[in-house]
């Protein structure tokens, strides 16, 4: 079992796509990793041995993943809200930041449909 | 160096002026701009600056969080007081 970071890696998944469970690594960064410790992309989790293991955690150990990196946005975030900037607003009241329609969509933000009771419907 | 780096930041030039003479003078009057375009320089930490949100001058204080910020992000062009209808959530 390897255990990266504080978080189990999956055993038999390709290590590019192993890395990947990890919080702020993607598969182009999993990728520079094993460049970097000189391991096949293809090499599954299970099969990397104790000094590939260890490469790996000496290289991440470098990187700000998990529990850092979570905070970091928050603190970005949480910055924006202080000094009540656009941006910060529209994180308060939940809605997209970056100028999308509000109109219809947006859901990512707003969360699940909240029906209006009696909403009258536009006649034709 | 990306060509807008180069560039330098958007100041409009009169207010960058007004700026600077407040913050050799000992400041404390408010600046009133129309320029929401322009980016907010070290300079102005410190300053009140009334933005106008094109219906009326919006006093913005100035902390170093804001620096790099362009005016117009702190002068809401549109207010929005909820639906007809909506609840108060006892939100502010």
């Amino acid at each position: 079992m390897a255990r990266i970071a504080g978080i189990d890696l999956p055993k038999n998944k390709r290590g590019e796509i192993g890395l990947t469970y990890i919080y702020g690594i993607g598969r182009s960064l999993a990728q520079q990793i094993l460049d970097k410790a000189e391991i096949s992309y293809d090499k599954k989790v299970s099969e990397w041995n104790d000094d590939e293991l260890a490469a790996i955690r000496g290289i991440i150990n470098n990187m700000k993943v998990e529990g850092a990196l979570r905070s970091e946005v928050q603190m970005n975030i949480k910055r924006l809200m202080d000094i009540g900037c656009y941006r910060g607003i529209r994180h308060r009241i939940g809605l997209p930041l970056r100028g999308q329609s509000t109109k219809n969509n947006a859901r990512t933000r707003k969360g699940r449909k909240k029906t209006v009771a009696n909403k009258k419907k536009a006649t034709k | 160096m990306s060509r807008s780096l180069k560039k330098g930041p958007y100041i409009y030039y009169k207010l960058e002026k007004r700026a600077q003479e407040a913050q050799e003078s000992g400041k404390k009057t408010t600046i009133k701009t129309w320029s929401r375009a322009s980016m907010i320089s070290p300079d102005f930490v410190g300053l009140t600056i009334a933005v106008h949100n094109g219906n009326k001058f919006v006093p913005v204080y100035i902390t170093e969080n804001m620096v790099g910020h362009r005016l117009g992000e702190f002068a809401p062009t549109r207010i929005f007081r909820g639906h007809a209808g909506q609840k108060d959530k006892g939100k502010k």
